[in-house]
Protein backbone atom coordinates (compact mmCIF):
# COMPACT_ATOMS: atom_id res chain seq x y z
CA UNK A 1 0.00 0.00 0.00
CA UNK A 2 2.59 2.08 0.66
CA UNK A 3 4.78 1.21 -2.28
CA UNK A 4 4.85 4.75 -4.47
CA UNK A 5 3.24 6.58 -2.15
CA UNK A 6 4.70 10.24 -1.72
CA UNK A 7 5.11 11.56 1.67
CA UNK A 8 6.24 14.99 3.02
CA UNK A 9 8.41 14.97 5.20
CA UNK A 10 8.04 18.34 7.06
CA UNK A 11 11.09 19.17 9.69
CA UNK A 12 11.04 21.94 11.12
CA UNK A 13 13.26 24.13 13.32
CA UNK A 14 16.44 23.24 11.00
CA UNK A 15 16.71 26.93 11.20
CA UNK A 16 15.84 29.95 13.74
CA UNK A 17 11.88 31.33 13.62
CA UNK A 18 10.69 27.56 12.02
CA UNK A 19 11.53 29.05 8.34
CA UNK A 20 13.21 26.34 7.42
CA UNK A 21 10.41 23.74 6.48
CA UNK A 22 11.90 21.29 4.12
CA UNK A 23 9.33 19.53 2.13
CA UNK A 24 11.13 16.28 1.01
CA UNK A 25 9.48 13.64 -1.29
CA UNK A 26 10.06 10.23 -0.22
CA UNK A 27 8.78 7.43 -2.05
CA UNK A 28 8.11 4.39 0.13
CA UNK A 29 10.49 3.74 3.29
CA UNK A 30 9.40 0.84 4.82
CA UNK A 31 13.23 0.27 5.53
CA UNK A 32 13.85 3.14 7.10
CA UNK A 33 15.03 2.74 11.00
CA UNK A 34 14.29 5.25 14.13
CA UNK A 35 17.52 5.05 14.88
CA UNK A 36 18.98 5.80 11.35
CA UNK A 37 17.21 9.14 10.85
CA UNK A 38 18.06 9.73 14.26
CA UNK A 39 15.61 13.15 14.21
CA UNK A 40 15.80 15.71 16.53
CA UNK A 41 13.23 18.48 16.19
CA UNK A 42 13.56 22.05 17.46
CA UNK A 43 13.13 23.11 21.06
CA UNK A 44 10.91 25.51 20.60
CA UNK A 45 8.06 23.06 18.58
CA UNK A 46 7.27 22.77 22.25
CA UNK A 47 3.45 22.81 23.31
CA UNK A 48 4.92 25.39 26.01
CA UNK A 49 5.00 27.60 23.16
CA UNK A 50 2.20 26.10 21.27
CA UNK A 51 3.38 23.59 19.04
CA UNK A 52 3.02 20.01 18.67
CA UNK A 53 6.14 18.50 17.60
CA UNK A 54 6.27 17.54 13.75
CA UNK A 55 8.35 14.72 13.41
CA UNK A 56 9.58 13.10 10.42
CA UNK A 57 6.54 12.17 8.52
CA UNK A 58 9.06 9.32 7.08
CA UNK A 59 8.38 7.62 9.84
CA UNK A 60 4.90 7.84 10.13
CA UNK A 61 4.96 6.12 6.40
CA UNK A 62 6.81 3.81 7.26
CA UNK A 63 4.34 2.40 10.35
CA UNK A 64 1.30 3.71 8.01
CA UNK A 65 0.55 0.28 6.55
CA UNK A 66 0.29 -0.78 9.93
CA UNK A 67 -2.00 1.53 12.06
CA UNK A 68 -4.09 2.03 9.28
CA UNK A 69 -3.47 5.99 9.05
CA UNK A 70 -1.12 7.86 6.43
CA UNK A 71 1.35 10.67 6.94
CA UNK A 72 -1.06 12.47 4.40
CA UNK A 73 -4.43 11.91 6.20
CA UNK A 74 -5.64 15.99 6.48
CA UNK A 75 -6.62 16.63 9.88
CA UNK A 76 -7.78 19.39 11.16
CA UNK A 77 -6.06 21.28 14.18
CA UNK A 78 -6.19 20.29 17.47
CA UNK A 79 -6.49 17.25 19.19
CA UNK A 80 -7.56 14.50 16.87
CA UNK A 81 -5.50 10.96 17.67
CA UNK A 82 -5.08 8.93 20.30
CA UNK A 83 -2.12 6.47 19.43
CA UNK A 84 -2.54 3.59 21.36
CA UNK A 85 -0.18 1.86 22.82
CA UNK A 86 -1.21 -2.48 23.96
CA UNK A 87 2.29 -2.35 25.47
CA UNK A 88 5.04 -5.81 25.37
CA UNK A 89 3.45 -8.31 22.37
CA UNK A 90 5.11 -11.39 20.75
CA UNK A 91 7.92 -13.21 22.77
CA UNK A 92 7.34 -10.75 25.70
CA UNK A 93 4.07 -11.44 27.15
CA UNK A 94 4.74 -8.94 29.92
CA UNK A 95 2.91 -10.17 33.44
CA UNK A 96 1.93 -13.46 33.76
CA UNK A 97 -0.74 -14.78 35.96
CA UNK A 98 -0.96 -17.78 37.64
CA UNK A 99 -3.85 -18.35 35.89
CA UNK A 100 -2.41 -18.19 32.35
CA UNK A 101 -3.63 -14.14 31.90
CA UNK A 102 -1.17 -12.91 29.77
CA UNK A 103 -0.64 -8.72 29.84
CA UNK A 104 0.57 -8.79 26.06
CA UNK A 105 -3.17 -10.52 25.11
CA UNK A 106 -5.23 -8.04 27.65
CA UNK A 107 -3.90 -5.28 27.02
CA UNK A 108 -4.81 -5.61 22.78
CA UNK A 109 -8.58 -6.92 24.04
CA UNK A 110 -8.62 -3.70 26.18
CA UNK A 111 -7.07 -1.50 23.60
CA UNK A 112 -9.90 -2.63 21.11
CA UNK A 113 -12.30 -1.50 23.01
CA UNK A 114 -10.76 1.72 23.96
CA UNK A 115 -10.27 2.07 20.55
CA UNK A 116 -14.38 1.97 19.92
CA UNK A 117 -14.89 4.57 22.88
CA UNK A 118 -12.63 7.01 21.62
CA UNK A 119 -14.06 6.49 17.97
CA UNK A 120 -17.33 7.43 19.62
CA UNK A 121 -15.72 10.91 21.36
CA UNK A 122 -14.72 11.96 17.63
CA UNK A 123 -11.29 10.68 17.63
CA UNK A 124 -8.94 9.39 15.59
CA UNK A 125 -7.50 5.80 16.80
CA UNK A 126 -3.96 4.41 16.00
CA UNK A 127 -2.53 1.50 17.10
CA UNK A 128 1.53 1.10 17.80
CA UNK A 129 0.20 -2.75 17.45
CA UNK A 130 -2.62 -4.38 16.13
CA UNK A 131 -1.64 -8.42 16.47
CA UNK A 132 1.09 -10.31 18.78
CA UNK A 133 4.17 -8.35 17.17
CA UNK A 134 6.08 -6.34 19.48
CA UNK A 135 7.44 -3.03 18.35
CA UNK A 136 10.52 -2.04 20.30
CA UNK A 137 9.83 1.35 22.24
CA UNK A 138 11.54 3.68 19.94
CA UNK A 139 9.48 2.29 17.14
CA UNK A 140 5.70 2.80 19.07
CA UNK A 141 7.22 6.10 20.06
CA UNK A 142 8.08 7.11 16.35
CA UNK A 143 4.15 6.47 15.47
CA UNK A 144 3.08 8.95 18.20
CA UNK A 145 6.14 11.55 17.28
CA UNK A 146 4.62 10.95 13.64
CA UNK A 147 1.18 12.59 14.48
CA UNK A 148 0.04 16.17 15.10
CA UNK A 149 -2.00 16.95 17.62
CA UNK A 150 -1.85 13.40 19.64
CA UNK A 151 -1.76 12.26 22.86
CA UNK A 152 -0.21 8.98 23.70
CA UNK A 153 -1.88 6.53 26.04
CA UNK A 154 0.11 3.12 27.22
CA UNK A 155 -1.68 0.02 28.75
CA UNK A 156 -0.69 -2.03 31.05
CA UNK A 157 -1.88 -4.70 33.69
CA UNK A 158 0.57 -4.82 36.90
CA UNK A 159 1.19 -8.21 38.51
CA UNK A 160 1.00 -6.27 41.84
CA UNK A 161 -1.43 -4.06 43.61
CA UNK A 162 -4.97 -4.00 44.82
CA UNK A 163 -7.36 -6.16 42.40
CA UNK A 164 -9.89 -3.85 40.48
CA UNK A 165 -7.53 -0.28 40.45
CA UNK A 166 -6.21 1.64 38.00
CA UNK A 167 -3.19 3.72 38.42
CA UNK A 168 -1.76 6.71 35.70
CA UNK A 169 1.79 7.04 35.62
CA UNK A 170 3.45 10.33 33.57
CA UNK A 171 7.11 10.51 33.23
CA UNK A 172 8.93 11.40 35.89
CA UNK A 173 11.37 14.69 35.48
CA UNK A 174 13.55 15.31 32.59
CA UNK A 175 16.33 17.37 32.03
CA UNK A 176 14.92 20.12 29.61
CA UNK A 177 17.52 22.72 29.50
CA UNK A 178 18.21 24.28 26.07
CA UNK A 179 20.81 22.03 23.92
CA UNK A 180 23.66 23.94 22.50
CA UNK A 181 22.04 23.02 18.96
CA UNK A 182 18.99 24.28 20.21
CA UNK A 183 17.65 20.93 19.14
CA UNK A 184 15.15 18.28 21.69
CA UNK A 185 16.85 14.99 21.47
CA UNK A 186 14.98 11.62 20.81
CA UNK A 187 15.88 10.28 24.27
CA UNK A 188 14.49 13.29 25.97
CA UNK A 189 11.45 13.79 23.40
CA UNK A 190 9.00 13.71 26.89
CA UNK A 191 10.56 16.50 28.39
CA UNK A 192 8.60 19.76 27.17
CA UNK A 193 5.39 17.53 27.44
CA UNK A 194 5.68 17.22 31.18
CA UNK A 195 2.75 19.09 31.84
CA UNK A 196 0.66 18.46 29.68
CA UNK A 197 1.21 14.66 30.33
CA UNK A 198 0.49 15.62 33.77
CA UNK A 199 -2.83 17.46 32.84
CA UNK A 200 -4.10 14.36 31.10
CA UNK A 201 -3.07 11.84 33.18
CA UNK A 202 -4.88 13.75 36.52
CA UNK A 203 -7.69 14.37 33.69
CA UNK A 204 -7.88 10.34 33.15
CA UNK A 205 -6.98 9.57 36.89
CA UNK A 206 -9.52 11.22 38.06
CA UNK A 207 -12.61 9.31 35.87
CA UNK A 208 -10.53 5.84 36.65
CA UNK A 209 -11.09 6.50 40.58
CA UNK A 210 -14.61 7.41 40.16
CA UNK A 211 -15.02 3.70 38.70
CA UNK A 212 -12.42 2.12 40.27
CA UNK A 213 -12.50 2.63 44.35
CA UNK A 214 -8.79 2.05 45.66
CA UNK A 215 -6.98 4.26 42.67
CA UNK A 216 -4.92 6.52 43.73
CA UNK A 217 -6.80 10.81 42.62
CA UNK A 218 -3.14 11.81 40.98
CA UNK A 219 -1.74 10.64 37.98
CA UNK A 220 1.46 9.65 39.71
CA UNK A 221 5.31 10.04 38.22
CA UNK A 222 7.66 7.22 37.33
CA UNK A 223 10.72 6.80 35.33
CA UNK A 224 8.17 4.68 32.03
CA UNK A 225 10.65 3.93 29.41
CA UNK A 226 7.72 4.00 26.92
CA UNK A 227 7.21 7.66 27.95
CA UNK A 228 10.48 9.15 27.59
CA UNK A 229 11.01 9.02 23.85
CA UNK A 230 7.63 10.10 22.93
CA UNK A 231 7.49 13.76 21.78
CA UNK A 232 3.55 14.22 22.89
CA UNK A 233 1.26 14.44 25.87
CA UNK A 234 2.00 10.72 27.24
CA UNK A 235 0.20 8.63 30.53
CA UNK A 236 0.57 4.93 30.93
CA UNK A 237 -2.85 3.50 32.57
CA UNK A 238 -1.91 0.49 34.73
CA UNK A 239 -4.59 -1.87 35.82
CA UNK A 240 -4.37 -4.10 38.74
CA UNK A 241 -4.09 -6.93 38.50
CA UNK A 242 -2.54 -10.74 36.03
CA UNK A 243 -3.11 -12.01 39.73
CA UNK A 244 -6.85 -12.48 39.73
CA UNK A 245 -8.29 -15.89 40.18
CA UNK A 246 -10.92 -15.25 37.81
CA UNK A 247 -10.04 -13.77 34.06
CA UNK A 248 -13.34 -12.24 33.86
CA UNK A 249 -12.66 -10.05 36.86
CA UNK A 250 -10.08 -8.56 34.67
CA UNK A 251 -12.55 -8.52 31.77
CA UNK A 252 -14.97 -6.50 33.76
CA UNK A 253 -12.97 -3.86 34.10
CA UNK A 254 -12.62 -3.17 30.03
CA UNK A 255 -15.89 -1.17 29.46
CA UNK A 256 -15.12 1.15 32.44
CA UNK A 257 -11.28 2.02 31.59
CA UNK A 258 -12.36 2.22 27.56
CA UNK A 259 -15.31 4.98 28.38
CA UNK A 260 -12.62 6.57 31.72
CA UNK A 261 -9.94 6.71 29.05
CA UNK A 262 -11.96 8.58 26.46
CA UNK A 263 -13.85 10.63 28.68
CA UNK A 264 -10.40 12.00 30.18
CA UNK A 265 -8.92 12.69 26.72
CA UNK A 266 -11.87 14.80 25.45
CA UNK A 267 -11.93 16.46 28.51
CA UNK A 268 -8.26 17.68 28.04
CA UNK A 269 -8.83 18.28 24.03
CA UNK A 270 -9.39 22.01 25.08
CA UNK A 271 -6.46 22.76 26.48
CA UNK A 272 -4.37 21.40 24.51
CA UNK A 273 -4.25 23.47 20.85
CA UNK A 274 -1.57 23.28 18.02
CA UNK A 275 0.73 25.55 16.89
CA UNK A 276 -0.59 27.65 13.84
CA UNK A 277 -4.27 27.28 14.80
CA UNK A 278 -6.51 30.21 16.01
CA UNK A 279 -6.27 30.66 19.42
CA UNK A 280 -3.20 28.86 19.94
CA UNK A 281 -1.57 28.90 23.57
CA UNK A 282 1.72 30.15 23.98
CA UNK B 1 25.61 -61.71 5.45
CA UNK B 2 23.64 -64.69 7.01
CA UNK B 3 20.37 -64.74 8.41
CA UNK B 4 22.21 -66.09 11.80
CA UNK B 5 23.98 -62.91 11.84
CA UNK B 6 21.51 -60.93 10.47
CA UNK B 7 19.26 -61.47 13.69
CA UNK B 8 22.40 -61.09 15.74
CA UNK B 9 22.92 -57.47 14.35
CA UNK B 10 19.33 -56.80 15.01
CA UNK B 11 19.01 -58.14 18.86
CA UNK B 12 22.14 -56.31 19.59
CA UNK B 13 20.87 -53.08 18.34
CA UNK B 14 17.61 -53.27 20.10
CA UNK B 15 19.47 -53.72 23.36
CA UNK B 16 21.62 -50.69 22.50
CA UNK B 17 18.52 -48.60 21.91
CA UNK B 18 16.73 -50.20 24.71
CA UNK B 19 19.58 -49.10 26.71
CA UNK B 20 19.58 -45.72 25.72
CA UNK B 21 15.87 -45.38 26.00
CA UNK B 22 16.46 -45.90 29.73
CA UNK B 23 19.84 -44.13 30.41
CA UNK B 24 19.22 -40.77 28.55
CA UNK B 25 16.39 -39.41 30.61
CA UNK B 26 18.56 -40.45 33.41
CA UNK B 27 21.60 -38.30 32.14
CA UNK B 28 19.32 -35.40 31.01
CA UNK B 29 18.30 -35.41 34.69
CA UNK B 30 21.80 -35.35 35.49
CA UNK B 31 22.50 -32.38 33.59
CA UNK B 32 20.04 -30.51 34.50
CA UNK B 33 21.08 -30.85 38.41
CA UNK B 34 24.21 -30.02 37.40
CA UNK B 35 23.53 -27.03 36.36
CA UNK B 36 21.35 -26.05 38.32
CA UNK B 37 23.94 -26.46 41.27
CA UNK B 38 26.25 -24.40 39.52
CA UNK B 39 23.99 -21.62 39.01
CA UNK B 40 23.38 -21.55 42.32
CA UNK B 41 27.21 -21.77 43.57
CA UNK B 42 27.97 -18.65 41.73
CA UNK B 43 25.60 -17.04 42.96
CA UNK B 44 26.08 -17.89 46.65
CA UNK B 45 30.01 -17.05 45.72
CA UNK B 46 28.58 -13.40 44.11
CA UNK B 47 26.59 -12.76 47.68
CA UNK B 48 29.64 -14.36 50.24
CA UNK B 49 32.04 -11.91 48.66
CA UNK B 50 30.24 -8.87 48.61
CA UNK B 51 29.29 -9.64 52.22
CA UNK B 52 32.56 -10.34 53.31
CA UNK B 53 33.72 -7.48 51.97
CA UNK B 54 31.17 -5.41 53.18
CA UNK B 55 31.26 -6.04 56.86
CA UNK B 56 32.29 -4.70 59.87
CA UNK B 57 31.06 -6.72 62.56
CA UNK B 58 33.42 -4.45 65.05
CA UNK B 59 32.44 -1.45 64.44
CA UNK B 60 29.87 0.86 66.38
CA UNK B 61 26.77 -0.12 65.59
CA UNK B 62 24.21 2.75 64.28
CA UNK B 63 20.95 2.93 63.39
CA UNK B 64 20.07 2.44 59.48
CA UNK B 65 16.98 3.47 58.09
CA UNK B 66 15.90 0.89 55.45
CA UNK B 67 12.54 1.16 53.17
CA UNK B 68 10.76 -1.91 52.91
CA UNK B 69 7.22 -2.31 51.62
CA UNK B 70 4.02 -1.33 53.85
CA UNK B 71 2.04 -3.94 55.57
CA UNK B 72 -0.84 -2.82 54.69
CA UNK B 73 -0.04 -1.28 51.54
CA UNK B 74 2.52 -2.59 49.67
CA UNK B 75 2.15 -0.48 46.99
CA UNK B 76 3.77 2.23 49.25
CA UNK B 77 7.16 2.40 51.22
CA UNK B 78 7.83 2.39 55.18
CA UNK B 79 10.99 3.31 56.94
CA UNK B 80 12.17 0.25 59.34
CA UNK B 81 15.35 1.09 61.91
CA UNK B 82 17.75 -1.54 61.63
CA UNK B 83 21.19 -1.47 63.69
CA UNK B 84 24.03 -2.22 61.82
CA UNK B 85 27.74 -1.66 61.99
CA UNK B 86 28.03 1.11 59.24
CA UNK B 87 31.62 2.08 57.68
CA UNK B 88 32.20 5.80 57.45
CA UNK B 89 33.77 5.43 53.95
CA UNK B 90 30.63 5.95 51.77
CA UNK B 91 31.04 3.23 49.46
CA UNK B 92 31.22 0.51 51.84
CA UNK B 93 28.27 2.11 54.13
CA UNK B 94 26.15 2.00 50.39
CA UNK B 95 27.33 -1.87 50.22
CA UNK B 96 25.92 -2.53 53.67
CA UNK B 97 22.67 -0.67 53.59
CA UNK B 98 22.09 -2.68 50.15
CA UNK B 99 23.15 -5.31 50.63
CA UNK B 100 20.95 -5.70 54.35
CA UNK B 101 17.93 -4.41 52.08
CA UNK B 102 18.34 -7.17 49.44
CA UNK B 103 18.76 -9.28 52.74
CA UNK B 104 15.31 -8.10 53.41
CA UNK B 105 12.54 -8.50 55.87
CA UNK B 106 11.96 -11.79 57.04
CA UNK B 107 7.86 -11.57 56.05
CA UNK B 108 8.08 -11.77 52.49
CA UNK B 109 5.11 -9.52 51.59
CA UNK B 110 7.53 -6.63 52.74
CA UNK B 111 10.09 -7.31 50.61
CA UNK B 112 10.45 -5.07 47.52
CA UNK B 113 13.62 -6.89 45.97
CA UNK B 114 14.14 -10.23 44.94
CA UNK B 115 15.25 -12.32 47.58
CA UNK B 116 18.29 -13.84 45.45
CA UNK B 117 19.04 -10.72 43.83
CA UNK B 118 22.99 -9.27 44.72
CA UNK B 119 24.71 -6.05 44.54
CA UNK B 120 28.19 -7.08 42.32
CA UNK B 121 29.64 -4.00 43.25
CA UNK B 122 28.97 -0.05 44.15
CA UNK B 123 31.00 2.90 42.46
CA UNK B 124 30.53 6.50 43.71
CA UNK B 125 31.63 9.35 41.30
CA UNK B 126 33.18 12.71 42.90
CA UNK B 127 29.88 14.36 41.53
CA UNK B 128 27.65 12.34 43.95
CA UNK B 129 26.44 9.45 41.26
CA UNK B 130 26.75 6.14 42.72
CA UNK B 131 26.72 3.41 40.29
CA UNK B 132 24.77 0.02 41.94
CA UNK B 133 25.91 -3.17 39.71
CA UNK B 134 22.83 -5.85 40.81
CA UNK B 135 23.22 -9.67 39.21
CA UNK B 136 20.36 -10.34 36.83
CA UNK B 137 18.39 -11.80 38.62
CA UNK B 138 17.44 -8.11 40.08
CA UNK B 139 15.57 -8.15 36.63
CA UNK B 140 14.26 -11.26 35.95
CA UNK B 141 12.85 -11.91 39.27
CA UNK B 142 11.10 -8.54 40.13
CA UNK B 143 7.08 -8.69 39.77
CA UNK B 144 6.43 -6.88 36.23
CA UNK B 145 4.56 -3.97 36.18
CA UNK B 146 5.27 0.11 36.34
CA UNK B 147 4.48 0.23 40.10
CA UNK B 148 6.29 -2.87 41.55
CA UNK B 149 9.36 -1.89 39.66
CA UNK B 150 9.16 2.04 40.88
CA UNK B 151 8.57 0.79 44.52
CA UNK B 152 11.84 -1.59 44.19
CA UNK B 153 13.76 1.56 42.50
CA UNK B 154 12.36 3.82 45.28
CA UNK B 155 12.97 1.44 48.09
CA UNK B 156 17.06 1.41 46.98
CA UNK B 157 16.99 5.27 46.32
CA UNK B 158 15.20 5.89 49.47
CA UNK B 159 17.39 3.77 51.77
CA UNK B 160 20.72 5.25 50.22
CA UNK B 161 19.18 8.92 50.64
CA UNK B 162 18.61 7.96 54.66
CA UNK B 163 21.95 6.52 54.81
CA UNK B 164 24.70 8.00 52.93
CA UNK B 165 24.22 11.70 52.11
CA UNK B 166 27.28 11.55 49.93
CA UNK B 167 25.49 9.99 47.37
CA UNK B 168 23.29 12.46 44.70
CA UNK B 169 21.87 10.44 42.18
CA UNK B 170 22.22 6.34 41.05
CA UNK B 171 22.53 4.74 38.19
CA UNK B 172 21.80 0.86 38.15
CA UNK B 173 23.91 -1.62 36.05
CA UNK B 174 22.97 -5.14 35.65
CA UNK B 175 25.79 -7.46 35.59
CA UNK B 176 27.95 -4.27 34.72
CA UNK B 177 25.77 -3.43 31.62
CA UNK B 178 23.49 -0.45 31.25
CA UNK B 179 20.21 -1.97 30.36
CA UNK B 180 17.13 -0.56 29.25
CA UNK B 181 14.63 -1.35 31.29
CA UNK B 182 14.49 -3.16 34.82
CA UNK B 183 11.83 -5.55 34.03
CA UNK B 184 10.16 -4.02 30.75
CA UNK B 185 8.79 -0.90 32.16
CA UNK B 186 11.02 1.51 34.41
CA UNK B 187 13.99 3.05 32.54
CA UNK B 188 17.07 2.43 33.88
CA UNK B 189 19.05 4.62 30.81
CA UNK B 190 19.19 8.08 33.29
CA UNK B 191 20.12 8.06 36.82
CA UNK B 192 17.38 8.11 40.06
CA UNK B 193 17.38 11.02 42.17
CA UNK B 194 19.11 9.90 45.50
CA UNK B 195 19.05 13.26 47.38
CA UNK B 196 16.82 16.33 46.81
CA UNK B 197 19.51 18.32 48.61
CA UNK B 198 22.60 18.50 47.92
CA UNK B 199 25.25 17.06 50.07
CA UNK B 200 26.79 19.53 52.50
CA UNK B 201 30.90 19.56 51.88
CA UNK B 202 33.18 18.81 54.69
CA UNK B 203 33.81 22.18 56.68
CA UNK B 204 37.03 23.24 56.03
CA UNK B 205 39.65 23.96 58.70
CA UNK B 206 39.69 27.58 59.72
CA UNK B 207 43.38 29.48 58.72
CA UNK B 208 45.82 29.77 61.41
CA UNK B 209 46.84 33.31 61.30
Amino acid sequence: MLLGMRCKLSWRGVREGGAGQAAISLFALPFLTTAALGFVWRANSAPAQGAAAQTTAAIAATRASNTGLTAATPRSAGLNIVVLDPAHGGADYGARGAEGVRESEVVLEFAGQLRRGLESQGFQVVQTRLGNENPSFDDRSAIANAQQGAVFVSLHIASTGLPGTARVYVNSDLPTGPDPTGLIPWDRAQGPFLSLSKKLGDLVQAQLTQRFRGSPDVAQRAAVRQLRTTAAPAIAVELSSVIVENRNDLDRMAPGVAEAVARGVAAFRPTYVVAGTAGAQP
Amino acid sequence: MSPKWRLWLIAGLAILVGAAAIYLPTLRRQVKRTAKIVQQTEEQARRELTQAVTGNANGPRVKAKLFWAAGQDETKLTPVTVELPLSDDPILRSKQVLNTLLAGPVDTDLRTLPPDAALLEFYLLPDGTGIADFSEVLGTSIPSGIESEQLAIDSITRTLEANVPRVQRLKILIHGQEMDTLAGHLDLTGTFVVATKPAVAPAKPAKAS
